[in-house]
Protein backbone atom coordinates (compact mmCIF):
# COMPACT_ATOMS: atom_id res chain seq x y z
CA UNK A 1 0.00 0.00 0.00
CA UNK A 2 1.47 3.34 -0.99
CA UNK A 3 1.38 6.39 1.22
CA UNK A 4 -0.90 9.23 0.39
CA UNK A 5 1.90 11.76 0.74
CA UNK A 6 5.57 10.91 0.57
CA UNK A 7 8.15 13.67 0.67
CA UNK A 8 11.77 12.54 0.40
CA UNK A 9 14.63 14.90 1.38
CA UNK A 10 13.16 17.99 -0.22
CA UNK A 11 15.21 21.17 -0.58
CA UNK A 12 13.93 24.48 -1.86
CA UNK A 13 15.26 28.05 -1.99
CA UNK A 14 13.45 31.16 -3.15
CA UNK A 15 15.12 33.22 -5.87
CA UNK A 16 16.76 35.43 -3.24
CA UNK A 17 18.69 32.29 -2.13
CA UNK A 18 16.97 32.15 1.23
CA UNK A 19 16.62 28.41 1.99
CA UNK A 20 12.94 27.76 2.63
CA UNK A 21 13.01 23.97 2.90
CA UNK A 22 16.02 21.98 4.12
CA UNK A 23 16.04 18.21 3.88
CA UNK A 24 12.32 17.81 4.55
CA UNK A 25 11.00 14.26 4.66
CA UNK A 26 7.42 13.42 5.52
CA UNK A 27 5.22 10.36 5.14
CA UNK A 28 1.48 10.48 5.59
CA UNK A 29 -0.63 7.33 5.32
CA UNK A 30 -4.07 7.26 3.66
CA UNK A 31 -6.78 8.50 5.98
CA UNK A 32 -4.35 10.13 8.40
CA UNK A 33 -5.02 13.66 9.65
CA UNK A 34 -1.77 15.52 10.28
CA UNK A 35 -1.13 19.05 11.50
CA UNK A 36 1.80 21.10 10.25
CA UNK A 37 2.71 23.74 12.83
CA UNK A 38 5.46 26.29 13.18
CA UNK A 39 6.08 30.02 13.34
CA UNK A 40 5.63 32.40 10.42
CA UNK A 41 8.27 31.82 7.77
CA UNK A 42 8.96 28.25 8.94
CA UNK A 43 8.30 26.91 5.45
CA UNK A 44 4.81 25.47 5.99
CA UNK A 45 3.21 27.20 3.00
CA UNK A 46 6.25 26.47 0.86
CA UNK A 47 5.99 22.78 1.68
CA UNK A 48 2.28 22.80 0.91
CA UNK A 49 2.84 24.37 -2.51
CA UNK A 50 5.19 21.49 -3.33
CA UNK A 51 2.48 18.91 -2.77
CA UNK A 52 0.75 19.77 -6.04
CA UNK A 53 3.76 20.93 -7.97
CA UNK A 54 3.14 24.68 -7.90
CA UNK A 55 6.66 24.98 -6.54
CA UNK A 56 9.29 22.40 -7.35
CA UNK A 57 12.44 21.94 -5.35
CA UNK A 58 15.15 19.30 -5.24
CA UNK A 59 14.01 15.99 -3.83
CA UNK A 60 11.06 13.70 -4.37
CA UNK A 61 7.39 14.30 -3.75
CA UNK A 62 5.00 11.44 -4.36
CA UNK A 63 1.25 11.82 -4.03
CA UNK A 64 -0.92 8.67 -4.04
CA UNK A 65 1.84 6.83 -5.85
CA UNK A 66 2.31 9.54 -8.50
CA UNK A 67 5.69 11.24 -8.49
CA UNK A 68 5.09 14.98 -8.86
CA UNK A 69 6.60 16.16 -12.14
CA UNK A 70 5.73 17.85 -15.42
CA UNK A 71 3.85 14.81 -16.77
CA UNK A 72 1.82 14.00 -13.67
CA UNK A 73 0.90 17.59 -12.81
CA UNK A 74 -2.72 17.29 -13.97
CA UNK A 75 -3.35 14.04 -12.09
CA UNK A 76 -1.59 15.31 -8.98
CA UNK A 77 -3.63 18.50 -8.90
CA UNK A 78 -6.83 16.49 -9.17
CA UNK A 79 -5.67 14.26 -6.28
CA UNK A 80 -4.63 17.09 -3.96
CA UNK A 81 -7.26 19.56 -2.88
CA UNK A 82 -5.43 22.67 -1.77
CA UNK A 83 -7.40 25.16 0.32
CA UNK A 84 -5.59 28.48 0.40
CA UNK A 85 -5.37 30.65 3.49
CA UNK A 86 -7.19 33.54 1.91
CA UNK A 87 -10.43 32.28 0.38
CA UNK A 88 -10.55 35.41 -1.78
CA UNK A 89 -7.66 34.00 -3.79
CA UNK A 90 -9.56 30.85 -4.43
CA UNK A 91 -12.95 32.26 -5.30
CA UNK A 92 -12.52 34.01 -8.61
CA UNK A 93 -15.78 33.25 -10.36
CA UNK A 94 -18.90 35.42 -10.35
CA UNK A 95 -21.06 32.91 -8.45
CA UNK A 96 -20.50 30.24 -5.82
CA UNK A 97 -21.79 27.59 -8.22
CA UNK A 98 -19.23 28.44 -10.90
CA UNK A 99 -16.42 28.45 -8.35
CA UNK A 100 -17.30 25.02 -7.07
CA UNK A 101 -17.77 23.76 -10.63
CA UNK A 102 -14.37 25.02 -11.81
CA UNK A 103 -12.35 21.90 -10.87
CA UNK A 104 -14.71 19.31 -12.39
CA UNK A 105 -15.33 21.47 -15.48
CA UNK A 106 -11.61 21.84 -16.02
CA UNK A 107 -11.25 18.07 -15.83
CA UNK A 108 -13.72 17.81 -18.70
CA UNK A 109 -16.41 15.89 -16.80
CA UNK A 110 -19.93 15.69 -18.22
CA UNK A 111 -22.57 18.26 -17.29
CA UNK A 112 -24.54 15.85 -15.10
CA UNK A 113 -21.45 14.70 -13.26
CA UNK A 114 -20.40 18.31 -12.67
CA UNK A 115 -23.82 19.21 -11.28
CA UNK A 116 -23.77 16.17 -9.00
CA UNK A 117 -20.27 17.01 -7.77
CA UNK A 118 -21.22 20.62 -7.03
CA UNK A 119 -24.38 19.59 -5.18
CA UNK A 120 -22.58 17.06 -3.03
CA UNK A 121 -19.63 19.37 -2.34
CA UNK A 122 -21.92 22.20 -1.29
CA UNK A 123 -23.98 19.93 0.92
CA UNK A 124 -20.79 18.53 2.49
CA UNK A 125 -19.95 22.04 3.70
CA UNK A 126 -23.66 22.72 4.44
CA UNK A 127 -23.87 25.59 1.97
CA UNK A 128 -26.40 24.14 -0.49
CA UNK A 129 -28.51 27.30 -0.46
CA UNK A 130 -25.61 29.47 -1.56
CA UNK A 131 -25.12 28.09 -5.07
CA UNK A 132 -26.33 31.22 -6.87
CA UNK A 133 -24.84 33.75 -4.44
CA UNK A 134 -21.99 36.04 -5.42
CA UNK A 135 -18.77 34.76 -3.81
CA UNK A 136 -17.48 38.27 -3.33
CA UNK A 137 -20.24 39.25 -0.90
CA UNK A 138 -20.04 36.31 1.53
CA UNK A 139 -18.70 36.48 5.07
CA UNK A 140 -15.22 35.12 5.85
CA UNK A 141 -16.59 31.91 7.35
CA UNK A 142 -18.89 31.36 4.38
CA UNK A 143 -16.09 32.02 1.92
CA UNK A 144 -13.92 29.49 3.73
CA UNK A 145 -16.59 26.84 3.40
CA UNK A 146 -17.07 27.59 -0.28
CA UNK A 147 -13.30 27.43 -0.79
CA UNK A 148 -13.32 23.97 0.77
CA UNK A 149 -16.31 22.95 -1.37
CA UNK A 150 -14.47 24.18 -4.46
CA UNK A 151 -11.77 21.57 -3.87
CA UNK A 152 -14.06 18.83 -2.53
CA UNK A 153 -15.86 18.90 -5.89
CA UNK A 154 -12.70 17.46 -7.43
CA UNK A 155 -13.04 14.39 -5.15
CA UNK A 156 -9.47 14.77 -3.96
CA UNK A 157 -7.69 11.96 -2.14
CA UNK A 158 -5.80 14.43 0.01
CA UNK A 159 -7.08 17.68 1.46
CA UNK A 160 -4.39 20.24 2.26
CA UNK A 161 -5.40 23.31 4.25
CA UNK A 162 -3.30 26.43 4.82
CA UNK A 163 -4.32 28.16 8.07
CA UNK A 164 -7.92 26.92 7.91
CA UNK A 165 -9.10 28.87 10.97
CA UNK A 166 -7.29 32.16 10.25
CA UNK A 167 -9.65 35.12 10.40
CA UNK A 168 -12.70 33.17 11.54
CA UNK A 169 -14.91 34.15 14.46
CA UNK A 170 -15.40 31.51 17.21
CA UNK A 171 -18.66 30.22 15.79
CA UNK A 172 -17.36 29.90 12.24
CA UNK A 173 -14.19 28.31 13.62
CA UNK A 174 -16.18 25.79 15.65
CA UNK A 175 -18.35 24.94 12.64
CA UNK A 176 -15.27 24.45 10.48
CA UNK A 177 -13.65 22.13 13.02
CA UNK A 178 -16.76 19.90 13.10
CA UNK A 179 -16.91 19.97 9.31
CA UNK A 180 -13.26 18.98 8.85
CA UNK A 181 -13.55 16.24 11.45
CA UNK A 182 -16.32 14.57 9.47
CA UNK A 183 -14.58 14.64 6.09
CA UNK A 184 -13.26 11.15 5.32
CA UNK A 185 -10.10 12.17 3.46
CA UNK A 186 -6.39 12.29 4.21
CA UNK A 187 -5.72 15.71 5.63
CA UNK A 188 -2.72 17.95 6.17
CA UNK A 189 -3.42 21.24 7.87
CA UNK A 190 -0.90 24.04 8.42
CA UNK A 191 -1.83 26.18 11.40
CA UNK A 192 -0.85 28.18 14.47
CA UNK A 193 -4.16 27.39 16.09
CA UNK A 194 -2.90 24.74 18.53
CA UNK A 195 -6.31 24.25 20.14
CA UNK A 196 -7.79 23.35 16.78
CA UNK A 197 -4.78 21.13 16.13
CA UNK A 198 -5.36 19.22 19.39
CA UNK A 199 -8.99 18.68 18.55
CA UNK A 200 -8.63 17.74 14.93
CA UNK A 201 -5.26 16.21 14.19
CA UNK A 202 -3.94 13.13 16.05
CA UNK A 203 -0.47 13.63 14.58
CA UNK A 204 1.59 16.81 14.56
CA UNK A 205 4.67 17.90 12.61
CA UNK A 206 6.60 20.94 13.83
CA UNK A 207 8.61 22.99 11.33
CA UNK A 208 11.04 25.81 11.97
CA UNK A 209 13.41 27.61 9.60
CA UNK A 210 12.77 25.13 6.82
CA UNK A 211 13.46 22.02 8.92
CA UNK A 212 11.10 19.46 10.39
CA UNK A 213 12.04 19.57 14.07
CA UNK A 214 9.49 17.19 15.56
CA UNK A 215 6.97 14.63 14.33
CA UNK A 216 4.75 12.61 16.64
CA UNK A 217 1.42 12.20 18.42
CA UNK A 218 -0.15 15.59 19.03
CA UNK A 219 -0.95 14.89 22.69
CA UNK A 220 2.65 13.98 23.50
CA UNK A 221 4.24 16.92 21.65
CA UNK A 222 1.79 19.35 23.22
CA UNK A 223 3.01 18.38 26.69
CA UNK A 224 6.58 19.28 25.79
CA UNK A 225 6.28 22.99 26.53
CA UNK A 226 10.01 23.56 26.10
CA UNK A 227 9.85 22.24 22.56
CA UNK A 228 6.83 24.39 21.73
CA UNK A 229 8.44 27.48 23.20
CA UNK A 230 11.72 26.88 21.39
CA UNK A 231 9.82 27.03 18.10
CA UNK A 232 7.66 30.04 18.80
CA UNK A 233 4.47 28.13 19.59
CA UNK A 234 2.10 28.65 22.47
CA UNK A 235 -0.36 26.19 23.89
CA UNK A 236 -3.54 28.06 24.67
CA UNK B 1 6.31 34.17 -3.11
CA UNK B 2 6.49 37.79 -4.16
CA UNK B 3 6.91 39.48 -7.46
CA UNK B 4 10.11 41.47 -7.66
CA UNK B 5 10.83 41.43 -11.34
CA UNK B 6 8.68 44.49 -11.92
CA UNK B 7 11.13 46.63 -10.03
CA UNK B 8 13.74 47.83 -12.53
CA UNK B 9 16.17 48.91 -9.80
CA UNK B 10 19.36 46.84 -9.88
CA UNK B 11 21.46 47.36 -6.73
CA UNK B 12 25.13 47.73 -7.54
CA UNK B 13 28.10 49.74 -6.32
CA UNK B 14 29.02 52.28 -8.98
CA UNK B 15 29.51 56.04 -9.30
CA UNK B 16 26.22 56.25 -11.21
CA UNK B 17 24.34 54.45 -8.42
CA UNK B 18 25.98 56.65 -5.80
CA UNK B 19 25.06 59.90 -7.56
CA UNK B 20 22.24 61.91 -5.97
CA UNK B 21 18.84 60.88 -7.37
CA UNK B 22 17.93 64.51 -8.05
CA UNK B 23 21.00 64.98 -10.25
CA UNK B 24 20.22 61.81 -12.15
CA UNK B 25 16.61 62.82 -12.64
CA UNK B 26 17.43 66.32 -13.90
CA UNK B 27 20.26 65.11 -16.13
CA UNK B 28 18.08 62.35 -17.60
CA UNK B 29 15.32 64.83 -18.42
CA UNK B 30 17.94 67.20 -19.84
CA UNK B 31 19.45 64.39 -21.91
CA UNK B 32 16.05 63.49 -23.33
CA UNK B 33 15.31 67.16 -24.07
CA UNK B 34 18.69 67.63 -25.76
CA UNK B 35 18.17 64.51 -27.84
CA UNK B 36 14.73 65.58 -28.99
CA UNK B 37 15.74 69.20 -29.70
CA UNK B 38 18.80 68.22 -31.73
CA UNK B 39 18.01 68.94 -35.42
CA UNK B 40 17.24 66.16 -37.87
CA UNK B 41 20.22 64.40 -39.45
CA UNK B 42 22.81 65.93 -37.09
CA UNK B 43 24.58 62.58 -37.17
CA UNK B 44 27.83 63.58 -35.39
CA UNK B 45 25.79 64.92 -32.44
CA UNK B 46 23.85 61.64 -32.27
CA UNK B 47 27.14 59.75 -32.16
CA UNK B 48 28.36 62.00 -29.34
CA UNK B 49 25.10 61.55 -27.42
CA UNK B 50 25.36 57.80 -27.93
CA UNK B 51 28.96 57.86 -26.70
CA UNK B 52 27.82 59.81 -23.65
CA UNK B 53 25.03 57.41 -22.68
CA UNK B 54 27.31 54.44 -23.45
CA UNK B 55 29.92 55.85 -21.07
CA UNK B 56 27.28 56.19 -18.34
CA UNK B 57 26.11 52.63 -18.98
CA UNK B 58 29.64 51.29 -18.63
CA UNK B 59 30.24 53.39 -15.54
CA UNK B 60 27.03 52.15 -13.93
CA UNK B 61 28.12 48.51 -14.17
CA UNK B 62 24.66 47.49 -15.37
CA UNK B 63 26.11 45.98 -18.52
CA UNK B 64 25.58 47.39 -21.99
CA UNK B 65 23.69 44.28 -23.02
CA UNK B 66 21.19 44.72 -20.21
CA UNK B 67 20.40 48.32 -21.21
CA UNK B 68 20.38 47.71 -24.97
CA UNK B 69 18.07 44.71 -24.64
CA UNK B 70 15.57 46.73 -22.64
CA UNK B 71 15.92 49.68 -25.01
CA UNK B 72 14.28 47.56 -27.71
CA UNK B 73 11.06 48.60 -25.96
CA UNK B 74 11.24 51.80 -28.01
CA UNK B 75 10.97 49.87 -31.26
CA UNK B 76 7.17 49.56 -31.61
CA UNK B 77 6.71 53.29 -30.94
CA UNK B 78 9.22 54.18 -33.61
CA UNK B 79 6.93 52.57 -36.20
CA UNK B 80 4.52 55.47 -35.71
CA UNK B 81 7.07 57.66 -37.49
CA UNK B 82 7.33 55.25 -40.41
CA UNK B 83 4.98 57.19 -42.79
CA UNK B 84 7.27 60.28 -42.80
CA UNK B 85 9.51 58.39 -45.21
CA UNK B 86 6.79 58.79 -47.82
CA UNK B 87 5.25 62.13 -46.92
CA UNK B 88 8.32 64.26 -46.35
CA UNK B 89 10.81 65.81 -48.82
CA UNK B 90 11.41 66.23 -52.57
CA UNK B 91 14.32 63.94 -53.46
CA UNK B 92 12.64 60.73 -54.60
CA UNK B 93 14.51 57.54 -53.75
CA UNK B 94 12.26 54.80 -55.07
CA UNK B 95 8.54 54.19 -55.60
CA UNK B 96 6.28 51.20 -55.50
CA UNK B 97 2.56 50.77 -56.09
CA UNK B 98 0.01 49.71 -53.47
CA UNK B 99 -3.21 49.04 -55.36
CA UNK B 100 -3.99 52.18 -57.34
CA UNK B 101 -1.67 54.27 -55.12
CA UNK B 102 1.92 55.10 -55.88
CA UNK B 103 4.14 55.37 -52.80
CA UNK B 104 7.37 57.32 -53.18
CA UNK B 105 10.10 57.27 -50.55
CA UNK B 106 12.11 60.48 -50.15
CA UNK B 107 15.65 60.93 -48.91
CA UNK B 108 14.62 63.73 -46.50
CA UNK B 109 11.82 61.57 -45.10
CA UNK B 110 14.19 58.67 -44.61
CA UNK B 111 16.68 60.91 -42.76
CA UNK B 112 13.86 62.16 -40.57
CA UNK B 113 12.65 58.65 -39.78
CA UNK B 114 16.14 57.39 -38.89
CA UNK B 115 16.63 60.49 -36.71
CA UNK B 116 13.37 59.84 -34.85
CA UNK B 117 14.29 56.20 -34.36
CA UNK B 118 17.76 57.05 -33.05
CA UNK B 119 16.42 59.77 -30.78
CA UNK B 120 13.85 57.51 -29.15
CA UNK B 121 16.39 54.74 -28.78
CA UNK B 122 18.85 57.08 -27.04
CA UNK B 123 16.15 58.58 -24.80
CA UNK B 124 14.88 55.19 -23.70
CA UNK B 125 18.42 54.16 -22.78
CA UNK B 126 18.79 57.21 -20.56
CA UNK B 127 15.50 56.43 -18.81
CA UNK B 128 16.55 52.80 -18.31
CA UNK B 129 19.89 53.76 -16.78
CA UNK B 130 18.14 56.17 -14.41
CA UNK B 131 15.45 53.67 -13.34
CA UNK B 132 17.94 50.83 -12.91
CA UNK B 133 20.43 52.81 -10.86
CA UNK B 134 18.07 54.81 -8.63
CA UNK B 135 15.75 53.34 -6.00
CA UNK B 136 12.19 54.51 -6.64
CA UNK B 137 11.84 56.49 -3.39
CA UNK B 138 14.85 58.57 -4.46
CA UNK B 139 13.20 59.24 -7.81
CA UNK B 140 10.09 60.43 -5.99
CA UNK B 141 12.25 62.79 -3.94
CA UNK B 142 13.84 64.06 -7.11
CA UNK B 143 10.42 64.75 -8.62
CA UNK B 144 9.53 66.75 -5.52
CA UNK B 145 12.83 68.61 -5.67
CA UNK B 146 12.17 69.84 -9.21
CA UNK B 147 8.71 71.05 -8.23
CA UNK B 148 6.33 68.39 -9.57
CA UNK B 149 3.09 68.85 -7.55
CA UNK B 150 3.18 66.89 -4.32
CA UNK B 151 -0.20 65.30 -4.93
CA UNK B 152 1.07 63.88 -8.23
CA UNK B 153 4.25 62.60 -6.60
CA UNK B 154 2.14 61.09 -3.83
CA UNK B 155 0.04 59.31 -6.42
CA UNK B 156 3.12 57.92 -8.16
CA UNK B 157 4.32 56.67 -4.79
CA UNK B 158 1.04 54.92 -3.97
CA UNK B 159 0.86 53.43 -7.45
CA UNK B 160 4.34 52.03 -7.04
CA UNK B 161 3.58 50.68 -3.57
CA UNK B 162 0.40 48.87 -4.56
CA UNK B 163 1.43 47.70 -8.00
CA UNK B 164 3.38 44.94 -6.29
CA UNK B 165 0.51 44.10 -3.94
CA UNK B 166 -1.79 43.81 -6.95
CA UNK B 167 0.72 41.72 -8.90
CA UNK B 168 1.10 39.43 -5.88
CA UNK B 169 -2.64 39.12 -5.66
CA UNK B 170 -2.87 38.19 -9.33
CA UNK B 171 -0.12 35.62 -8.77
CA UNK B 172 -2.04 34.06 -5.88
CA UNK B 173 -5.25 33.94 -7.91
CA UNK B 174 -3.47 32.18 -10.75
CA UNK B 175 -1.85 29.81 -8.30
CA UNK B 176 -5.24 28.90 -6.84
CA UNK B 177 -6.56 28.29 -10.34
CA UNK B 178 -3.58 26.09 -11.21
CA UNK B 179 -4.14 24.10 -8.01
CA UNK B 180 -7.61 23.16 -9.17
CA UNK B 181 -6.69 22.55 -12.79
CA UNK B 182 -6.50 18.77 -12.56
CA UNK B 183 -6.91 15.85 -14.86
CA UNK B 184 -9.57 13.23 -14.27
CA UNK B 185 -8.52 9.59 -13.89
CA UNK B 186 -11.57 8.65 -15.94
CA UNK B 187 -10.83 7.51 -19.48
CA UNK B 188 -12.14 9.64 -22.31
CA UNK B 189 -12.14 13.00 -20.55
CA UNK B 190 -10.14 15.89 -21.93
CA UNK B 191 -9.00 18.39 -19.33
CA UNK B 192 -8.85 22.13 -19.87
CA UNK B 193 -12.44 22.89 -20.86
CA UNK B 194 -13.43 24.92 -23.90
CA UNK B 195 -11.71 28.07 -25.04
CA UNK B 196 -14.85 30.13 -24.31
CA UNK B 197 -15.14 28.79 -20.81
CA UNK B 198 -11.48 29.44 -20.04
CA UNK B 199 -11.85 32.97 -21.36
CA UNK B 200 -14.86 33.46 -19.09
CA UNK B 201 -12.92 32.22 -16.07
CA UNK B 202 -10.05 34.57 -16.88
CA UNK B 203 -12.54 37.41 -17.28
CA UNK B 204 -13.97 36.58 -13.87
CA UNK B 205 -10.49 36.70 -12.38
CA UNK B 206 -9.77 40.08 -13.93
CA UNK B 207 -13.07 41.43 -12.62
CA UNK B 208 -12.34 40.00 -9.20
CA UNK B 209 -8.93 41.65 -9.18
CA UNK B 210 -10.48 44.98 -10.16
CA UNK B 211 -13.09 44.75 -7.39
CA UNK B 212 -10.41 43.96 -4.86
CA UNK B 213 -8.17 46.80 -6.00
CA UNK B 214 -11.17 49.08 -5.72
CA UNK B 215 -12.01 47.91 -2.21
CA UNK B 216 -8.39 48.06 -1.15
CA UNK B 217 -8.13 51.67 -2.29
CA UNK B 218 -11.12 52.41 -0.08
CA UNK B 219 -9.51 50.72 2.90
CA UNK B 220 -6.21 52.51 2.28
CA UNK B 221 -8.01 55.83 2.14
CA UNK B 222 -9.82 55.10 5.41
CA UNK B 223 -6.52 54.08 7.01
CA UNK B 224 -5.00 57.35 5.79
CA UNK B 225 -7.93 59.37 7.13
CA UNK B 226 -7.70 57.66 10.49
CA UNK B 227 -4.10 58.78 10.76
CA UNK B 228 -4.99 62.38 10.14
CA UNK B 229 -4.84 62.68 6.34
CA UNK B 230 -6.69 65.82 5.21
CA UNK B 231 -5.99 65.86 1.49
CA UNK B 232 -2.65 67.56 1.88
CA UNK B 233 0.49 65.46 1.31
CA UNK B 234 3.12 66.34 3.90
CA UNK B 235 6.62 65.07 3.48
CA UNK B 236 9.94 65.34 5.24
CA UNK B 237 12.11 68.24 4.07
CA UNK B 238 14.70 67.40 1.42
CA UNK B 239 18.38 67.11 2.27
CA UNK B 240 20.46 70.00 0.88
CA UNK B 241 22.78 68.97 -1.98
CA UNK B 242 26.54 68.94 -1.40
CA UNK B 243 28.88 71.17 -3.41
CA UNK B 244 30.33 68.29 -5.44
CA UNK B 245 26.81 67.13 -6.34
CA UNK B 246 25.98 70.60 -7.62
CA UNK B 247 29.22 70.45 -9.60
CA UNK B 248 28.23 67.16 -11.24
CA UNK B 249 24.80 68.55 -12.07
CA UNK B 250 26.15 71.74 -13.62
CA UNK B 251 28.89 69.92 -15.53
CA UNK B 252 26.34 67.49 -16.97
CA UNK B 253 23.98 70.31 -17.94
CA UNK B 254 26.84 72.28 -19.52
CA UNK B 255 27.95 69.30 -21.59
CA UNK B 256 24.42 68.63 -22.83
CA UNK B 257 23.90 72.33 -23.54
CA UNK B 258 27.12 72.41 -25.56
CA UNK B 259 26.04 69.39 -27.62
CA UNK B 260 22.69 71.00 -28.31
CA UNK B 261 24.31 74.29 -29.27
CA UNK B 262 26.72 72.48 -31.57
CA UNK B 263 23.86 70.60 -33.22
CA UNK B 264 21.71 73.68 -33.78
CA UNK B 265 24.64 75.75 -34.99
CA UNK B 266 25.70 73.37 -37.75
CA UNK B 267 22.50 71.53 -38.69
CA UNK B 268 19.67 73.73 -37.48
Amino acid sequence: MHHSIEVESLYFSYPDDHPALVNVSLHIAPGEKVALVGPNGAGKSTLILHLNGILTGQGRVTICGLEVGEKTLGRVRAAVGLVFQNPDDQLFSPTVYEDVAFGPLYQGLGAEEVAARVTSALSAVRMSDYAQRVSHHLSMGEKKRIAIASVLSMNPEVLVLDEPTAGLDPRARRGLIYLLRELPVTMLGASHDLRMVSELFPRMVIMDEGHIVADGPTGKLMEDEKLLEAHGLEKT
Amino acid sequence: MHIHFLDPYRPHISPVHALDGRVKFVLTVAFILTTSLTPVAAWPVYVLLFALILAVEILSGLGIGYVLKRALLALPFVLVAFPVIFTNGDTALFSFPIGSWMLTAHAEGLARFVSVALKSWLSVQAAIVMASSTPFPELLQAMRAVGIPRLLVGMFGLMWRYLFVLADEALRLMRARAARSGQSALAGTRSGGSMMWRARVTGGMAGNLFLRAFERSDRIYVAMLSRGYDGEVRLLPLQPMAGATWGALLAGLALLGLLLFFGILFWG
